[in-house]
């Protein structure tokens, strides 16, 4: 269970590692309107390749990244098909693609060239959107410096009442507890597989159904877990963010200001390649 | 004498039942003095009311009777105001039972940070504080590890070293080493000896282990809410059947004296509470015994 990689912390020493984790967060929000600005092919090559620089910068072994991906299939082939089966445009390449129904009724299946630019640019925009975002954020970054550079970003929100520590607070605590919830979870499901439970046959809803007795001992032990955090917190003086120091002070340095600069320049970049596009453009 | 650190007098708790639920009293009537720089450990089995007792020390839990002093604050008034428990959970320490539940950061050094950094302490005092603590506990090397990396028995070195990084003056532990590995179990016992003994910091150990208890200056054997009878761990374990009577069993080699005296067998001496003590007392017996044949 050690080994889930998704959303963890990888320790190594890298300029992305260094990176003041405030300027992270805004490169990753513009790192994710680059993915959105991408229309076509050059522009996807050049996302793809920033994609592959970001790893190599970031010193992470790509193939703890592609593992990471693994769990999106489901939701890449389902959404590629949707592109494949619904796109409309202009050149149909199943002209005479029918599947008769029973009462005379004919299913007329139409794959537009367009339909298949759309799947795979869908795919690359989701798979480069999680490379990049895992990379900037989630493997570089503490959950705790993260969640720093949240409170420090959302600051001015004070003014409007939002209770900007606490949500930080709270954050922090949900990724701390992630690896200890996914332990139990196998150790609850462990002791009901020995207990004879079933976790693998059936159909959806029978599976659904089955882990039921492993949720609910899961949730009443994440209620007791929560309760001895709150008393350990208070005896370790917690008090919410008032009169609070950090050990960790954040410094905005040239470089962190140059990366953001750099992602901006990419930006433009790609709505510069945008206007080139050979085969398709996105609408 | 001084005045004590923890002074309580007939403290009482009862745990309010919710939704037409009995009360449960869960401590009546204890009245217990503890000296700074004492290491007391206390003693029970499940529901005697140690963890409770533990509780009321910081104040998690509130008095419902009697008076309870800690650190010169009178916590059985209720009027504490919040810089004044501050103060008191500063100076009062607690270590629990799992050390999964009490770390809240993702790196040691910064889950040690977190109790000074919420008492307001500055840098470069704050990273003094918590290279120290964490030098404290022999987990240095750790500083930039992830608690989940860790055995039980380090992961709870961070949990004492992050109270440590406050300068408490007394740590309670709440069984803090009821979930640990023997290995584990010697790692946190070795620390807690250290604390008191080098650094004269008060302890109070609540345990259902006797061979721990054993390592304190003064045993408080709790049972349904009372104290049933507190002395040293010599005088505590040579009273055998009264603790037996209450379902505790005395360590292995104070049974051993026990059992000898029974057989009619003269062993001599107070010492039960330590292996070394035992040996000495039974070949002192058999020195004699061989004399006393020629």
């Amino acid at each position: 269970m050690k080994s889930i990689a998704f959303g963890q912390y990888y320790p190594a020493d890298s300029p992305i590692h260094r990176m003041d984790p405030r300027a992270k967060v805004i490169l990753t929000i513009l790192y994710i309107v680059c993915t959105f600005l991408c229309k076509n092919v050059l522009a996807f090559a050049a996302l793809l390749l920033s994609a592959i620089l970001l790893d190599l910068l970031s010193k992470i072994p790509l193939r703890m990244i592609l593992r990471s991906l693994r769990p999106l299939i489901v939701i890449l082939t389902f959404t590629s098909l949707i592109n494949v089966f619904m796109t409309k445009g202009e050149h149909l390449l199943t002209p005479n693609w029918q599947i008769p129904f029973w009462g005379g009724h004919i299913w007329h299946i139409q794959i537009y060239e367009e339909g298949l630019w759309n799947a795979l640019f869908m795919i690359l925009r989701i798979v480069v959107l999680l490379i990049g975002t895992s990379i900037l954020l989630s493997y570089t970054t503490t959950p705790i410096a993260l969640t720093d550079a949240l409170e420090r970003l959302m600051k001015p929100l004070k003014l409007i009442r939002v209770p900007v520590h606490d949500i930080a607070m709270m954050t922090t605590i949900a990724l701390r507890f992630i690896p200890t919830l996914m332990e139990e979870t196998q150790r609850i499901m462990n002791a009901q597989k020995a207990r004879g439970a079933d976790f693998t046959s059936g159909g959806l809803i029978r599976r659904a159904k089955s882990l039921l007795p492993v949720l609910i001992p899961l949730l009443v032990s994440a209620f007791n877990r929560a309760y001895e955090l709150a008393a350990a917190m208070e005896c370790r003086c917690y008090h919410g963010g008032k009169g609070k120091t950090k050990m960790k002070i954040l410094h905005l340095r040239f470089g962190d200001v140059l990366a953001v600069l750099l992602v901006i320049a990419f930006g433009a970049g790609i709505v510069f390649l945008n206007r080139y596009g050979f085969y398709y453009t996105m609408k | 004498m001084a005045e004590p650190f923890i002074h309580a007098e007939n403290l009482a708790f009862t745990y309010k039942g919710s939704g037409g639920a009995d009360d449960i009293p869960a401590l009546n009537g204890i009245t217990l003095d503890i000296q700074k720089g004492e290491f007391v450990a206390i003693l029970g089995h499940n529901g005697s009311g140690k963890s409770t007792f533990a509780k009321l020390l910081n104040l998690i839990l509130e008095p419902t009777g009697g008076t309870l002093s800690v650190a010169g604050f009178d916590l059985s008034k209720g009027d504490l105001s919040e810089d004044d428990l501050i103060a008191l959970r500063r100076r009062v320490g607690m270590v629990f039972q799992n050390p999964d539940n009490q770390l809240v950061a993702t790196i040691v050094e910064d889950d040690v940070a977190f109790g000074p950094e919420n008492l307001g302490v500055p840098m470069p005092e704050l990273r003094e504080r918590v290279d120290e603590a964490l030098a404290a506990v022999g987990m240095s090397e750790f500083s930039q590890r992830e608690p989940h990396h860790l055995s039980g028995g380090q992961k709870q070195r961070v949990a004492i070293a992050g109270i440590l990084a406050m300068k408490p003056e007394c740590v309670v532990f709440d069984e803090a080493t009821a979930m640990l590995d023997p290995v584990g179990r010697k790692e946190v016992l070795d620390t807690i000896r250290r604390l008191n003994r080098e650094d004269g910091m008060t302890v109070i150990h609540i345990t259902h282990y006797m061979n721990e208890a054993a390592l304190a200056d003064r045993i408080v054997v709790l049972n349904d809410g009372a104290i049933l009878m507190q002395g040293t761990p010599d005088e505590v374990f040579s009273r055998r059947n009264e603790l037996r009577a209450v379902g505790l069993e005395v360590p292995q080699c104070a049974e051993l004296i026990h059992r000898l005296r029974e057989a009619g067998i003269p062993v001599s001496g107070q010492s039960v509470s330590s292996l070394e003590g035992c040996a000495e007392q039974i070949l002192k017996c058999f020195a004699k015994e061989g004399r006393d044949n020629g």
